[in-house]
């Protein structure tokens, strides 16, 4: 049982990754990548919103009827995300700004529903509430590999220190939404080479 | 001429989809195949079109800060229920989508068999949502936020028509192992976002 566990947790970070492999929580993960703090305090507010949401419902699954099941996950996860949202809010107004309308659409994450509808339903809470932290740890290591990458090679910044000597130029197009793309787009091509997880069209 | 500015600016410079990263999930998923993703596209401008002059309206009279002041009680107008503004953005966008459904299937049947599985799928599509919450943010008039609503959701259905014909095309090409289906698409959808990003700058 603890081994079970135990792979719950860990299989989402690289073998079965939210974003790279399952294609899930795309749009986050590429637009609050310009700083890696942003994209942690990011990575926290969803890991939070999945594991909380996963167990809620992991909770309620047998009281549920299955035609509603939806419109109770939506009334969940934004429930849980408007909290998440006055929190950054009341503690951290400055990264709540740059964050901007995207803590409002982890309600739309696709991870968040697509863990609730695919494992949730069907777990005890204990479980689900590792898968749902397990799912958010993974997509928390893809933001903050991307965000190093872009904010050191656009601003040669990490953290906002200044981290490369001023004779390196920067490259502004990393800080820009095509770099976004073209770094997510190598990392995949990176992790896949690695786990030979191969896909065909 | 400032809503004609407004408009191009939301489809072409500002797109929903290369330059603020919303819908890529469903852009990822259903730009395999160019019917699916015109269809799609039509739906999102569709839906785009109705949810986000609705939103403004709920946003206006009653979340807002002071929004209850219509109702001249002065302990309603010291309300500010905007903490409230994702759960019920979401309850309207769900409803309108299963209210637009029963619809189309009433009146354009036709319409509706050609759209199928695409409109549920847009409920938990993050431009709508996206689309709804940067009105907010940008603090849009009634006007503006019609020609938003529709030059978003045309922009985004754009960008979906074009990486489905890409993709069509990529079936012929020999594409590495590891970069074959997510990673070349997103690479593909870089080089896209850096060829939009040319029509900066454009004034009407």
């Amino acid at each position: 049982m603890g081994g079970t566990l135990r792979k719950t947790f860990t299989d989402p970070l690289s073998a079965n990754n939210p974003v790279t492999i399952q294609i899930l929580g795309i749009c986050s993960a590429l637009a609050v990548t310009v700083q890696l703090r942003t994209a942690i305090v990011m990575a926290i507010a969803l890991t939070t919103v999945t594991a909380g949401s996963n167990a809620i419902i992991s909770l309620m699954r047998r009281s549920v009827p299955t035609r509603i099941r939806l419109i109770v996950e939506m009334v969940v996860v934004s429930t849980l995300v408007i909290i998440a949202d006055q929190f950054l809010r009341a503690y951290l107004y400055d990264i709540s700004r740059q964050l901007s309308v995207f803590v409002g659409l982890i309600i739309t994450n696709c991870i968040v529903l697509g863990r609730m509808e695919g494992y949730a339903l069907q777990n005890p809470p204990l479980p689900a509430l590792l898968d749902g932290l397990g799912n958010g740890c993974g997509y928390g290591a893809v933001l903050v590999l991307v965000a190093f990458v872009r904010e050191i090679l656009g601003s040669g910044r990490l953290f906002g220190q200044s981290v490369l000597p001023a004779a390196i130029p920067r490259n502004g197009l990393a800080l820009l939404a095509p770099g976004a793309f073209i770094v997510l787009g190598l990392l995949i091509w990176t992790q896949r080479t690695l786990t030979r997880h191969y896909e065909n069209e | 001429m400032e809503l004609l500015s407004l408009a191009v600016r939301s489809i072409f410079i500002e797109n929903i989809l290369l330059a603020s990263f919303l819908g890529m999930c469903s852009f990822l998923a259903i730009s395999k195949r160019i019917e699916a993703a015109i269809g799609l596209g039509v739906a999102v401008i569709f839906v785009q079109t109705i949810t986000v002059p609705a939103n403004w309206v709920l946003y206006r009279f009653l979340l807002a800060p002071g929004a209850l002041a219509w109702t001249g009680v002065p302990a309603l107008a010291a309300l500010d229920l905007s903490f409230l503004t994702f759960i019920c953005f979401i309850a309207l966008i769900a409803s309108l989508v299963q209210v637009v459904e029963m619809a189309l299937d009433r009146f354009f049947p036709r319409l509706y068999h050609a759209l199928g599985i695409f409109l549920p799928l847009i409920t938990v599509n993050c431009a709508i949502l996206g689309g709804s919450l940067l009105m907010v943010e940008r603090a849009y008039t009634f006007p503006e936020s019609v020609v938003y609503g529709f030059a978003s959701g045309a922009g985004w259905a754009l960008a979906i028509t074009a990486m489905g014909a890409l993709r069509h095309k990529l079936r012929y090409s020999n594409v590495p192992a590891g970069l074959r289906g997510l990673g070349i698409t997103m690479i593909l959808t870089g080089l896209m976002a850096l060829a939009f990003m040319c029509f900066s700058g454009i004034q009407l």
